[in-house]
């Protein structure tokens, strides 16, 4: 008839696994948070473009930055009216395209992107193999390779090397043939060759540098080396940059900004930062296949938080029922009371909830002098309950009370039933029966309600809802449990003697 | 406050190696195991198992009337008139609920039990509810059934306040295993429901002799209405009583259950109802565990014993007074021997 112990702990540690397994699958990949009300930093970065059109049709390429390690792209748009615009990408390398049929004058293009700043979003790729080695003219391959004989020898690895010609670089004026290479070079370019002959990947790149509130801003130039495990970034001639708000804009040659058509243009940049609730975060674009609740429309989400906390619910009506030995009044009303308690507090809700019990019992023991069938009876004590929620609200309406409004979320049909049981133990067993049940019910309710209540919860219940397996897990558990539960403990004292 | 804690609670291990059984394992370990749900509706629906039992020649109070439909209440009116005693209970009723007792009668109107006076018109509502499902687990539509009052056996008389009191023997595997006897009270309303603050006697099996007796889940040693010693009981017919009980494993097929069993005046031994969830108060009446006995049946491997097998071993294994229970089984064999030995005790 049973199944044996052994495959069941199996199923149920994997439930528990497979739920938490995906909780954390979904967390790392998606960037849902762990715990309610987690902020996460986001910059705002404004390209601004702008540029003379001559008359005619024009195109404006901007370069966008790559996919990076420390900042997430959350979202992007463009405000530029009357042009097209699309992002098209090569590579690893995407870019915005802007076009018009006819421009004339002065135009300005603004490209906004949301960036959220994580410690741990994506490895950049590693570069393919080894750098080709630059070609100079004369004198200038001679002189470079005498400054890598120089240099090379005082340094130990990539990133030293870099340091060593950043340290060069700084004193340019002591060294004839740096000074040389400089005439014909800028600084970051001349130092991105000298590596890579010397076989060490290296870029000139161009980097953005973050800071709140800042207004035109431009992009810098500096050299991204490849230190055998990430690319690191180096200023010509100070050195290694260890500051870690430079956004990476640009890493591959074509340059920044491309406009046909029209002439002056620059860009300039602008940032401000800001703290956003991490739920709002939420990685959309992650690969993979995300079934999860925000792809529902905003009104059915809001059902959902509520349904995703029922299990929670049930959870505790089987503890109190299994490990502590509560009676209620109908298995799972009081989950459904918690329910409803969750619309409308806790003390206006349980000052409700007597009220409409204690008055329906009053008009039920009427209602049992009739002689009625228990289906008329019970449909009675429906129409009875809701007549009462109506006085109820009225009533609290008119003295200026609005919590008593929320009165309307008790489930109506499960308090005709609950005054009906209720009822029914009161003239069987007596008062204190239902003292007992109805006392035991409210309990469980109120232990219901704070449990789903808790923010943590709440949270978790609707963003990680592969949870409710933990919980299936746990419930699955307790319906196993043999042992004796807490009240009869006190039942069965006797038995000391 | 620690030592009224102490008091009132008790730890779990005592409790484990006392063998209480406690509710959670009682349905996991032994109703789940050993109760095949087909058989549930044999033992819900007293009607049925009335039915079932008179095929088995088990003797059962007299049925009288079944009322299934509302008009059949019109029908039986005139009958109900000219009965002075009389029992009606839902056939699916759960814990002793519904069950309405006729003693007598004052004019038009009907004595209860608990010596309250009600109108035919009560009698007829009561009916309703039963039809209606009120006292039917889920509110399900129900018949009432109307049976012969049992008479209380004289022998009970200084025990029992109001009604009748019954026994309830566990059986499990075809073994009754405990004992107890219920008394109602007045604070229970005549009803033998322990919940409802009847008093339980537990019950020897081999002697069926009183071991102890508790109202409320509390130690007592006289009734609380009559003041009869409750501790000097013997139960007459105690063998027949668990040979009747021993059969219900038959004719259910239920490994695990409760009969309830009544004496009358009569009759002798009847059986009553049969429970598939049979309560554990059972234990506190008789100050002693359920498991051990459980467990020692659980290991027996002999399947095809006679009832009459099954209850001498049960007698000989369970009694608390085992030079009693071989002196009556000498008894048994030889008439007259026992007379000459004195049962030392």
């Amino acid at each position: 008839m049973t199944t044996q112990r052994g495959p069941f702990l199996f199923f149920v540690i994997a439930l528990f696994l497979v739920g938490v397994g995906t909780a954390a699958y979904r967390h790392s990949s998606y960037h849902i948070p762990l715990l309610p009300g987690a902020q996460q930093t986001v910059w705002q970065v404004e390209a601004r473009v702008e540029y003379l059109a001559q008359g005619g049709a024009t195109q404006v390429y901007l370069t966008l930055p790559p996919e990076q390690s420390i900042f997430r792209l959350i979202s992007e748009s463009s405000a530029s009216s009357g042009f097209g615009f699309e992002v098209s990408s090569q590579g690893s390398q995407r870019r915005a395209h802007w076009t018009k049929r006819f421009a004339r004058g002065e135009q300005v293009l603004f490209y906004k992107l949301d960036l959220a700043q994580d410690g741990d979003y994506r490895v950049e790729p590693a570069p393919a193999g080894e750098p080709d080695a630059p070609t100079w003219d004369e004198p200038y391959q001679t002189a470079a390779l005498q400054l890598l004989q120089s240099v090379i020898p005082i340094s130990a690895d990539a990133a030293s090397l870099a340091q060593q010609l950043s340290f060069e670089f700084n004193r340019a004026g002591a060294n004839q043939n740096l000074s040389l290479l400089l005439d014909r070079y800028s600084p970051p370019d001349l130092m991105a060759s000298l590596l890579n002959a010397a076989g060490v990947p290296a870029r000139t790149v161009q980097v953005l540098e973050l800071e709140d509130g800042r207004r035109r801003q431009n992009l810098t130039d500096l050299v991204q080396v490849w230190d055998g495990n990430r690319w690191q970034l180096f200023d010509p001639t100070t050195g290694m940059v260890r500051n870690e708000q430079l956004l990476l804009w640009q890493t591959a040659t074509p340059s920044v900004l491309e406009v046909l058509g029209g002439s002056r243009s620059r860009v300039s940049f602008s940032i401000i930062s800001q703290t956003r609730p991490a739920t709002t975060l939420v990685d959309q674009n992650a690969p993979g296949f995300d079934v999860s609740l925000y792809n529902l429309p905003i009104a059915e989400q809001s059902m959902f938080k509520l349904i995703m906390l029922l299990p929670v619910g049930a959870l505790m009506v089987v503890i109190m029922r299994v490990l502590v030995g509560l009676k209620t009044s109908g298995t799972f009303m009081p989950v459904l009371i918690a329910l409803a308690f969750l619309q409308t507090e806790l003390i206006p809700g349980v000052v409700s909830f007597v009220l409409v019990v204690a008055v329906g019992l009053m008009i039920r023991s009427y209602l049992s002098s009739l002689n009625l069938l228990l289906v008329s009876r019970i449909a009675t004590l429906v129409v009875v309950v809701i007549g009462i929620i109506t006085l109820f609200s009225l009533l609290s309406y008119q003295f200026g009370f609005m919590g008593g409004l929320t009165i309307t979320f008790f489930p109506m049909i499960i308090l005709a039933w609950t005054i009906e049981r209720m009822s029914i133990l009161w003239e069987e067993q007596g008062p204190k029966e239902v003292v007992v049940a109805g006392g035991g019910s409210l309990l469980v309710a109120i232990i219901a309600f704070l449990m789903m209540d808790q923010q943590l919860v709440r949270h978790l219940a609707f963003n990680f809802p592969e949870l409710n397996l933990c919980v299936l897990a746990m419930i699955l558990l307790l319906g196993r449990y043999t042992g004796y539960r807490l009240l009869e403990l006190h039942r069965f004292a006797v038995f000391k003697r | 406050m620690l030592e009224r804690l102490q008091s009132r609670w008790i730890t779990p291990w005592t409790l484990a190696r006392r063998g209480v059984l406690g509710m959670n394992r009682r349905n996991i370990a032994y109703i789940a195991q050993y109760n095949q749900r087909s058989r549930y509706p044999l033992v819900d629906d007293k009607l049925k198992t009335k039915l079932v039992a008179q095929k088995a020649r088990l003797k059962v109070p007299e049925l009288i009337h079944v009322v299934s439909t509302q008009h059949e209440i019109e029908v039986i009116e005139k009958d109900l008139a000219n009965l002075s005693e009389f029992v009606i209970k839902p056939a699916q009723g759960s814990g002793g609920k519904g069950i309405l007792v006729i003693t007598g009668r004052d004019g038009d109107d009907y004595v209860k039990s608990s010596g309250a006076r009600i109108t035919l018109n009560d009698v007829k509502r009561h009916v309703t509810n039963i039809l209606s499902g009120l006292h039917s687990l889920g509110g399900k539509q129900d018949v009432a059934i109307i049976e012969t009052l049992v008479k209380v056996s004289k022998l009970f008389s200084s025990v029992s306040h109001e009604g009748v009191p019954d026994i309830r023997i566990i059986v499990f595997r075809g073994y009754p295993v405990m004992g107890m006897l219920r008394l109602a009270t007045h604070a229970s309303d005549g009803k033998a429901n322990l919940h409802q603050g009847a008093v339980g006697v537990g019950i020897d099996i081999g002697t069926g002799r009183s071991v102890a007796a508790v109202q409320s889940n509390l130690l007592i040693h006289k009734h609380p209405d009559t003041g009869a010693d409750l501790n000097s009981l013997e139960i007459p017919d105690w063998k027949q009583m668990l040979v009747l009980a021993a059969r219900c494993y038959e004719v259910t097929g239920l490994g695990y259950m409760g009969c309830d069993m009544v004496i009358d005046e009569a009759k002798g031994p009847l059986l009553l109802e049969m429970n598939a969830r049979p309560g554990l108060s059972i234990q506190i009446a008789n100050n002693q565990g359920l498991v051990p006995r459980l467990k020692h049946i659980e290991q027996l491997e002999d399947y095809y014993v006679t009832v009459e097998d099954r209850v001498n071993y049960a007698m000989t294994t369970f009694t608390r007074f085992p030079d009693q229970v071989r002196h009556n089984q000498l008894a048994e064999l030889a008439p007259g021997s026992a007379e000459e030995t004195p049962a030392p005790v």
